[in-house]
């Protein structure tokens, strides 16, 4: 199996008054093709800002890629000239955003925003790409699609302007879609919709489809394999089987216990992660959960713990992973920070 | 506090009611024209709303965008002033009161609200945020640090924390800033709009846990308006499920999750995702059509018929009454 898109010890940086904030610190992680790969974390945790680098649209400044390598089908993104780079995006690479009002253009038409790049980068005709642009519409179930292109953004829906931004996504035929929190901003029946159209879509095509969440319930539905990110870091990843029923990392054994479940009995109180988030501006030697682990030991403090195989394909980066499944499930009623 | 009318009824179970709102609408006029302004349409943001709130209870209020609960949750708080019905708090219809004695009120009624990181004024500091409503209502004189310093405890932050400024908080701290600034005249009665949607999971589960802490310690009670089912699942006694306008359910908590009964309510259960994928393998994935309409131009009949699954043509043209299907389990629709 090789891997489609191959991240490298991905380290991006940000300048501030604070100091210089390590936003990406050394993130490694692989995306084969055809599979649904979710990055899952909390805000700040580095999810959107790797999938940003990748597609190097970090604004320079304040931010810049420090390090590493992002591999596309053997070739070092990184390396690429800007030309080149808006070839990879779209036609190799396709994005989609949390805010489907803020990435579309107010005032141009759905049609005119669709056909651009299918004139453009892929070389039709404006007939071709005007029919192309209906077949699309289409695709993503927007109804009477030939008349729907002349309109305008504020006349679509926020469900339907996600789908607008997953058609124009998938217009020029990508083999990745990187989708940043796609349905953060949608109400929940929508949510469901735009999630399943997107899985059948790349499925369908054959499309690798990376989903950047913080919502647990879209990566159980939806993920084949999933990375937790905190503080910069890939924490654990493993398939969503295994990080879910089995979870090596004491962040992410936090965050299963801590959001409340409709199928799950109601306890008194949720169990809850104490403390806060760490600054990136100010990050110590040790493992970055550290100060808010219940399982951390003296060495937790002084050394970073790299992300292992704690297991047979199942990585963490915790130094004591394997003793994690011995834990007891309701083990502790925390106090409030 | 004084009444001016002793209208305080009890609910099913005999506790009183400490809150009452009938048929309560609130209607925006849509207007046309620079100069001479006409009224060319209605938003029916609230259409005839009737719930109560018994003393130390939750009411969870749980719909998607633009079905009225935070406009429901304004009115409560008498931000507008509704267009028709009552609102009876201890007694006295909130709808009639003078703006005096709404300044009065809002000792008694306080509201948390969505987002930790605009509803803090940053030229403040957490123990001028949490002061300034002693100040205006005239209470704590003469022992204001004191009183600040006892919030903040009472929130999980230490009174040290008094003199720094909203930035040097992490969300959840600011959250908890304006739990305390809410907290801070002795309330009984607390509005939560979307109070935990913008944490994050690990700090939702901090917040929900003391806001829960805190009813029982104060005797609060609260109405706590979210989008999320599985938050207000953890935290409601009874739930109302509102589309576009109208209550379509209302129920005790189990019964609205182990078997609700408006196609709505199930659509809503169905759709969210449950953190489990084994769990998810094997559910079944109904996802219901289309998104909420307009407001503006609402269906007819019932208004959740365009994405019904069972919708027929009765359902097109009568509207559905919210009725007593079973014991203290309400209901809005003709097929059940």
């Amino acid at each position: 199996m090789s891997a489609l898109l191959e991240i490298q010890d991905l380290q991006t940086h940000f300048q501030s008054d604070m100091g210089t904030v390590k936003a990406v610190d050394g993130v490694s992680y692989d995306v084969e093709a055809g599979e649904t790969l979710a990055v899952v974390g909390e805000s700040g945790c580095g999810k959107s800002v790797t999938a940003l680098s990748v597609m190097r649209l970090i604004p320079n400044p304040p931010g810049r890629i420090v390090g590493g390598q992002v591999l596309y089908k053997g070739r070092d993104l990184l390396t690429l000239s800007n030309d080149e780079m808006r070839k990879v995006r779209g036609q190799e690479i396709g994005m989609i955003f949390q805010e489907p009002m803020t990435s579309l253009n107010p005032v141009l038409s759905i049609g005119k925003q669709l056909m651009e790049p299918l004139t453009e980068e892929m070389g039709m005709t404006k007939q071709q790409a005007r029919e192309r642009a209906i077949e699309l519409l289409a695709s993503v179930e927007i109804p009477d699609p030939a008349r729907r292109l002349n309109q305008y953004p504020h006349h679509f829906s926020g469900g339907m302007r996600q789908r607008v931004m997953i058609a124009m996504a998938l217009s020029c035929d990508p083999s990745v879609l990187i989708a940043d929190e796609p349905t953060t901003a949608l109400d929940v029946t929508v949510q469901a919709q735009i999630l399943e159209l997107m899985k059948q879509l790349t499925k369908q095509r054959g499309v690798a489809l990376v989903i950047i969440t913080h919502n647990l319930g879209v990566v159980a539905r939806y993920a084949d394999r999933v990375n937790v990110m905190y503080a910069g870091r890939v924490v654990e990843r493993s398939s969503a089987r295994a990080v879910y029923g089995d979870p090596r990392h004491p962040y992410t054994l936090g965050l299963m216990r801590s959001v409340p479940r409709l199928d799950h009995p109601i306890t008194e109180d949720l169990e809850q992660i104490d403390g806060q988030p760490p600054n990136l501006a100010a990050l110590g030697q040790g493992c970055a959960f550290q100060e808010r682990c219940r399982f951390a030991i003296d060495k937790c403090a002084e050394e970073r713990p790299e992300l292992i195989e704690a297991l047979p394909d199942h990585y963490s980066a915790c130094f004591v992973a394997t003793e994690l499944g011995t834990t007891p499930t309701n083990q502790s009623q925390a106090s409030t920070s | 506090m004084t009444s001016s009318s002793s209208e305080v009824t009890t609910n099913a179970n005999g506790q009183e009611n400490l809150l009452e709102v009938r048929d309560l609408q609130m209607h925006f006029p849509v207007t046309s024209g620079l100069v001479f302004q006409k009224t060319v349409g209605l938003v029916k943001a609230v259409d005839g709303v009737s719930f109560s709130i018994a003393k130390g209870e939750t009411l969870g209020l749980v719909g998607e965008s633009g079905c009225g609960k935070t406009t429901l949750g304004h009115c409560v708080l008498r931000f507008n002033k509704p267009t028709a019905g009552q609102i009876h708090y201890k007694g006295e219809d909130l709808t009639k009161a003078s703006g005096r004695r709404l300044r009065e009120l809002r000792k008694d009624i306080q509201m948390i609200f969505q987002d930790p990181y605009s509803s803090l004024n940053p030229r403040m500091t957490a123990g001028q945020i949490i002061g300034e409503p002693l100040t205006i209502h005239g209470l704590a004189k003469g022992r204001t640090d004191e009183r600040i310093a006892e919030i903040l405890t009472l929130v999980g932050l230490s009174p040290e924390m008094a003199s720094r400024y909203p930035h040097e908080f992490s969300g959840g701290q600011r959250q908890r800033i304006g739990i305390g600034r809410a907290l801070a005249v002795d309330p009984s009665f607390i509005v939560c709009d979307e109070a935990v949607s913008a944490l994050d999971v690990s700090i939702q589960a901090q917040i929900i846990n003391l806001l829960k802490d805190l009813q029982r310690k104060l005797e609060l009670t609260y109405l706590f308006i979210a989008h999320d089912l599985a938050v207000v699942r953890h935290v409601a006694d009874r739930i109302a499920v509102m589309y576009l306008g109208h209550i379509v359910e209302l129920a005790p908590r189990d019964p609205i999750y182990d078997e609700p009964l408006h196609p709505y309510t199930k659509a809503l259960l169905a759709a969210v995702p449950v953190p489990d994928p084994e769990v998810e393998m094997k559910r079944e994935h109904v996802i219901i059509k289309g998104e909420v309409p307009s407001p503006l131009n609402p269906p007819s009949g019932c208004v959740f018929h365009p994405r019904c699954p069972i919708a027929d043509e009765k359902c097109t043209q009568t509207i559905p009454e919210l009725r007593e299907v079973r014991p203290g389990h309400w209901a809005a629709c003709l097929k059940v």
